[in-house]
């Protein structure tokens, strides 16, 4: 957390008590000019304090950039994998969305801490065009993952990935692997391991304001040429 | 995984051996009972003992520790344990050397990820007298 909302707030604090130490003297008879300098501090930090807390309380100027510039963006590669009811989910098919991308397993417990999250944040932007995919790296498959779904009330949807799936995005191993999907198919963020919910949420924000770069409606029916039919 | 001792004795005797492991610092693999059901937890099988029997895993205590990604502590291993195995000669094992072989399934994570479950194989030597 940045320092200077709390500079800030000590100016002010600082400002207004040497105001009412000036004015307490001053009633005990203590000349005016003898005041001088308190006063002055007094009236130059509690301005300062206002404008040092007025720049650092608007989350604008704080924010960290938390998705990569337009052009270091990469396609996310294509997969067709099976949801829980047996149907094929092809990445292609949430283009014109944002998506998150969640390699995640039953038995990884940082996977089940940031879980909640996501289920928050499809119930609070699904509406705006964003989707959270989860991709389970569960060998048992869904014999272990239902029971799981169902216990956590997952509200998004689960597919279950395979070894092809894990490399065609750069050989995830550690779990959680998180990645953050533009509207125009591409790898905005990668997060490692346990991230932070409100990175998370910063990313999926920045992307939902940008409109994608090519109407979805321009390329009907369009595959991208990167789609990997992945093992099912 | 460092190499279990070997198992000396003669027929009908109770013998035992130690399985050093060694986590690397900053990793934990699950106790032999996690504190969640979905957790992994470490197990040893035997696959084939040879001219011994029983092979009974006794593992040491785990330790609770709290990790960022869980409000409690969790049952984990970490730094250097051992696992002790029992075993008893057969009655009829035929007099040499032999070897038993078994799987030890863990699964590691950090403070801030999981990796997935990984079956090493475990060897112990033996030698009926």
């Amino acid at each position: 957390m940045s320092a200077q909302p709390h500079i800030g707030q000590l100016a002010i604090a600082l400002g207004t008590a040497l105001g009412l130490l000036c004015y307490y003297f001053q009633r005990r008879g203590v000349p005016l000019r003898r005041l001088a300098a308190l006063a002055t501090l007094a009236l130059l930090l509690f301005p300062a304090g206002l404008l040092l807390q007025g720049l650092y309380s608007n989350p604008q100027t704080v924010k960290a950039t938390s998705v990569k510039p337009d052009k270091e963006r990469h396609a996310a590669p294509d997969f067709a994998l099976k949801d829980g009811d047996g149907k094929t989910v092809h990445l292609s098919d949430y283009k014109g969305k944002v998506v998150l991308l969640d390699f995640w397993a039953t038995w990884c417990g940082p996977c089940k801490f940031e879980i909640p999250w996501f289920i928050d944040l499809e119930r609070r932007d699904k509406d705006k065009g964003f989707e959270v995919l989860g991709v389970s790296m569960d060998d048992n498959g869904w014999e272990d993952v239902k029971p799981f779904l169902a216990d956590f009330k997952v509200n998004y949807r689960v597919v279950i990935g395979n070894d092809e799936t894990a490399r065609i995005y750069g050989g995830v191993d550690a779990l959680p692997t998180t990645f953050l999907i533009d509207r125009d198919g591409r790898i905005a963020a990668i997060h490692i391991g346990l991230t932070s919910r409100k990175e998370i949420e910063d990313g999926v924000e920045d992307l939902l304001r940008t409109a994608p770069a090519t109407p979805v409606s321009a390329v009907p029916g369009a595959v991208p040429a990167a789609r990997v039919a992945a093992n099912q | 995984m460092g190499q279990p001792a070997k198992v000396v004795g003669q027929r009908n005797a109770a013998v035992e051996t130690r399985i050093p492991l060694t986590i690397q610092p900053g990793f934990h693999v699950n106790s032999d009972k996690p504190s969640d059901e979905y957790m992994i937890p470490l197990t040893l099988n035997w696959t084939s003992l040879g001219a011994l029997v029983g092979g009974q895993v006794t593992f040491p205590k785990p330790s609770l520790e709290k990790y960022d990604f869980d409000d409690k502590p969790l049952s984990v291993f970490t730094g250097s344990i051992e696992l002790t195995a029992s075993f008893k000669v057969s009655a009829h094992a035929p007099a040499g050397p032999g070897i038993a072989t078994g799987k030890l399934r863990y699964q590691a994570c950090n403070n801030k990820a999981c990796y997935p479950p990984k079956t090493v194989e475990v060897n112990v030597p033996y030698q009926v007298q």
